[in-house]
């Protein structure tokens, strides 16, 4: 069968603005929207740019804005959307563009490390082995910690393409996945940075960071035990 | 622009950045990587990084090194392996500290679970007792090469360690025997960086991507491998490529052998449960190797399951271990199954073929990752080598899962212990020439060609015959046939079309130069393939079925030779453990 995309292009060194280019492609309902851009690139376009490296949903860097929707293109696949009608695929929002699909993502990772991400802990460990820690407890950390810096769920918040210093959902996610580990002793320290009007307050439950999450993460959620871990700190 | 540096690590998979957390402070370090640090291909590990910790029963080192030789099929190097599997306690230990999360015990200690080829003595008393399968993997339910990944890197955020992020590696400068420092292209401008270092560290990864069907992520090209081979020094073991047993079925996505570990079972187009034939005592945990021959095997005599695409598959089994377990313990994996090929695991058997997985062979070091000349043990001063492009050799024929995130952070700090230790007394040693001459020559020689050749096209002609003739079955005639069409790949290479003329961010530009050095892997792969006349780990001849003590039990080291290759030889470090016929 046959699909039609139109992906949004921009060179800067040809192009004053990003435009809108179409490529129609002979496709099969299995393959995934990487597949299909793979194939334009080597095909059709051998200057179409994006990013991809594992291409099964875990290096986290080919997201991409599809259809209107944040999504990582090569864990969609083309009969999981609607291919009869041309399919339109941007940059994922609120980035600046290198080159087509290829995002400046300094701030995203800036905001990242601004969580102070990493274990914090100055008791020093056991001599003999392991800190101990409950399956339970640490199961708790599990779901954030699957998180795969796609950036899928801050560029999918309004919140974020309202205030550029919002920290955004990844960030929170990140500052969960240590205030909540039992092995770790900054939780406070962390709770003051996230507790600002840029940081959880700034989350309006919109939830656009989870139906945007292709790892399945109740962001929202975490962010939420955040918000309860700095009114509780506060008492 | 020329950059000034104690040491440059090239790759930020677990390996580097391993080695990069244990420089001290007073040396300056930099790390450079062709995607960003958490897109490493570490990250798609899954089942686990095996210690033995005896968390959930009793346990020894030994056994570890003993399971890792007879894996190896007696190629490993025995006092590396002993180093190595010595060591892993600790340096499981030393990751939760950093704060990698484990799925735990009952209490509270990390959680260990069974893998292909780990075994120990039914009756201890006994040496000849058989061996049964042991819970030796450390894992974090079916993510544990992401969590360890991002455990490190937060531990190199912690450190300030300097990254130059889509840097993408096109030179490595050797002279008189010293290694000054590489060259590198910044991807989201083209322009040419040369870093001037007195110690280099490769841990540039693997190159599945020499194989049609691969778990390996696309970045997976064998760059750090191929530009030793251009820089005329050898690489070791290149024909021991490993298969995975279970990649999902046409796409080769990993199925983690904790699928087995946990209970998984191998079934034929009858339902038969296969691996009770070819390996009695472990059965679905028999190492990669054989399972994949067995599987191959398998379908080979009309026992395989024909998929819609009129190719053959082989059932993994996960029904009978119920939701609970298949939730909590495997829920990447299966995850994948539903996603990539619709099948729902805990009522059906998901579909699966043999994936090309991991390179044993790579750039020859010794254990404390120094890099050799040659097969003499003259080494590279200032070059240093870990992980999967490195060549220790811990696998030697064949790799036993959950080694290969072991092997990263064991050598990765040796590594960086050893660099530091260089850099009490290294200087930075002047180029002789201009270092960024040979990187602008090869960006300026692919831009401005117009030939007609299309890179994808190429490529693709290379992996489906890499697949067919030098593959997990093997025989002379395919091999020489093999040779015959990279030579002629390599005359078409010459003739390539980069579409993009373009500077910034050019990945026809990188996917061309990516060819071209999995070209090189290919060629090395294959000569030492046709140069090995029997059968061992993953080297499987068909016109030479047996091991072959007598005559090769030794590692082959490749290099350029003119036009052509050659083949030199060096002798395997046997420590304690007597080479047996290896039946599991």
């Amino acid at each position: 069968m046959q699909v039609t995309f139109k992906i949004l292009r921009y060179n800067p060194e040809k192009d004053s603005e990003p435009k809108y280019q179409e490529y129609t492609i002979e496709a099969s309902l299995n393959m995934t929207i990487l597949d299909c851009l793979h194939r334009i690139k080597w095909e059709l376009d051998g200057t179409l740019a994006f990013r991809r490296s594992c291409a099964h949903g875990v290096c986290g860097s080919d997201g991409i804005r599809l259809n209107g929707k944040n999504r990582l293109a090569c864990s969609t696949l083309l009969k999981d959307i609607n291919f009869k009608k041309t399919i339109t695929i941007d940059p994922i929002p609120a980035m600046p563009i290198i080159k087509d699909l290829v995002l400046d993502m300094t701030d995203f990772y800036d905001k990242y490390t601004a969580v102070k991400p990493y274990l914090i802990c100055n008791t020093p460990p056991p001599a003999d082995g392991e800190r101990r820690q409950s399956n339970e407890d640490a199961e708790k950390l599990f779901e954030s910690a699957k998180c795969i810096l796609c950036a899928c769920c801050t560029t999918s918040c309004p919140s974020t393409w309202t205030n550029e210093n919002y920290i955004g959902p990844a960030a929170l996610l990140k500052a969960y996945r240590f205030v909540f580990d039992t092995r770790d002793e900054a939780a406070d320290e962390r709770l003051d940075i996230v507790d600002t009007p840029d940081g959880i307050w700034r989350c309006h439950t919109i939830f656009n960071c989870i139906e945007a999450c292709p790892k399945e993460i109740n962001i929202t959620w975490h962010i939420s035990q955040l918000k309860k871990a700095v009114s509780n700190r506060e008492m | 622009m020329i950059h000034n540096f104690d040491v440059v690590i090239v790759g930020a998979g677990g390996a580097g950045l391993r080695a990069a957390v244990e420089m001290p402070k007073r040396f300056s370090c930099a790390v450079i990587s062709k995607v960003f640090p958490t897109r490493s291909h570490t990250g798609t590990a899954q089942g686990g990084v095996c210690a033995a910790l005896g968390n959930e029963e009793n346990d020894s080192w030994l056994d570890h090194a003993f399971d890792t030789v007879k894996g190896s099929d007696y190629l490993g190097d025995q006092d590396a392996i002993e180093i190595m599997c010595q060591d892993a306690p600790r340096a499981i230990i030393e990751l939760e500290h950093m704060g990698m999360p484990f799925s735990r015990t009952p209490e509270g200690k990390i959680g260990q679970r069974k893998f292909g080829g780990h075994t120990k003595l039914e009756n201890p008393n006994d040496p000849n007792s058989k061996r049964i399968p042991v819970k030796r993997a450390c894992y974090s339910a079916d993510r544990t090469g992401h969590v360890m990944l991002q455990t490190l890197y937060e531990n190199c955020i912690k450190n300030n360690v300097t990254f130059y992020s889509e840097y993408f590696l096109t030179d490595l400068i050797v002279e008189d025997g010293i290694c000054k420092g590489v060259a590198a292209i910044d991807i989201s401008t083209s322009e040419v960086h040369v870093f001037h270092a007195k110690a280099i560290m490769f841990a540039t990864g693997g190159f599945g991507r020499v194989f049609r069907i691969t778990s390996n992520a696309h970045v997976g090209t064998g760059d750090g491998c191929a530009l030793v081979y251009q820089a005329g020094l050898p690489l070791e073991d290149m024909e021991f490529f490993q298969f995975h047993p279970t990649g999902l079925w046409r796409l080769g996505i990993l199925v983690s052998e904790a699928a087995r570990g946990e209970g998984g079972i191998l079934r034929n187009n009858k339902g038969e449960r296969f691996m009770e034939v070819y390996a009695p005592s472990v059965k679905d945990l028999a190492p990669r190797d054989m399972v994949s021959r067995a599987i191959i095997s398998e379908i080979r005599a009309g026992r395989g399951i024909l998929g819609s695409d009129g190719t053959y598959y082989i059932d993994l089994d996960l029904t009978h271990l119920g939701k609970k377990l298949i939730d909590e313990k495997l829920p990447e994996i299966t995850g994948f199954a539903r996603t990539y090929l619709g099948v729902e695991p805990t009522k059906e058997c998901v579909p699966i073929q043999p994936t090309a997985h991991y390179a044993m062979g790579g750039i020859p070091t010794n254990y404390d990752t120094e890099v050799f000349a040659d097969n003499s043990g003259k080494k590279i001063k200032g070059f240093y080598a870990a992980g999967e492009c490195a060549c220790v050799s811990v696998h030697g024929g064949n790799r036993l899962g959950t080694n290969s995130l072991l092997d990263i952070v064991v050598f990765g700090r040796r590594g960086g212990q050893k660099i530091a230790e260089y850099l009490k007394t290294a200087e930075h040693v002047d180029f002789k020439s201009n270092p960024a001459e040979k990187t602008k020559e090869k960006l300026s020689n692919l831009l401005t060609r117009s030939g007609s050749e299309k890179i994808s096209t190429l490529r693709r002609e290379l992996q489906e015959n890499m697949m067919d003739k030098c593959g997990i079955f093997r025989n002379e005639a395919d091999l020489k046939q093999m040779k015959e069409i990279i030579v002629q790949l390599k005359e078409r290479y010459k003739n390539i079309n980069v579409e993009d003329k373009g500077t910034v961010f050019n990945t026809d530009l990188m996917e061309a130069i990516e060819l071209g050095n999995l070209l090189d892997i290919a060629e090395t792969t294959n000569e030492s393939a046709l140069d090995r006349k029997e059968s061992r780990g993953a080297h499987t001849r068909e016109d030479y079925p047996n091991r072959d003590d007598a005559n090769w039990m030794k590692h082959s080291f490749i290099s350029m030779d003119g036009q052509g290759t050659k083949i030199n030889y060096k002798a395997v470090v046997k420590t304690r453990f007597e080479p047996m016929e290896r039946k599991y």
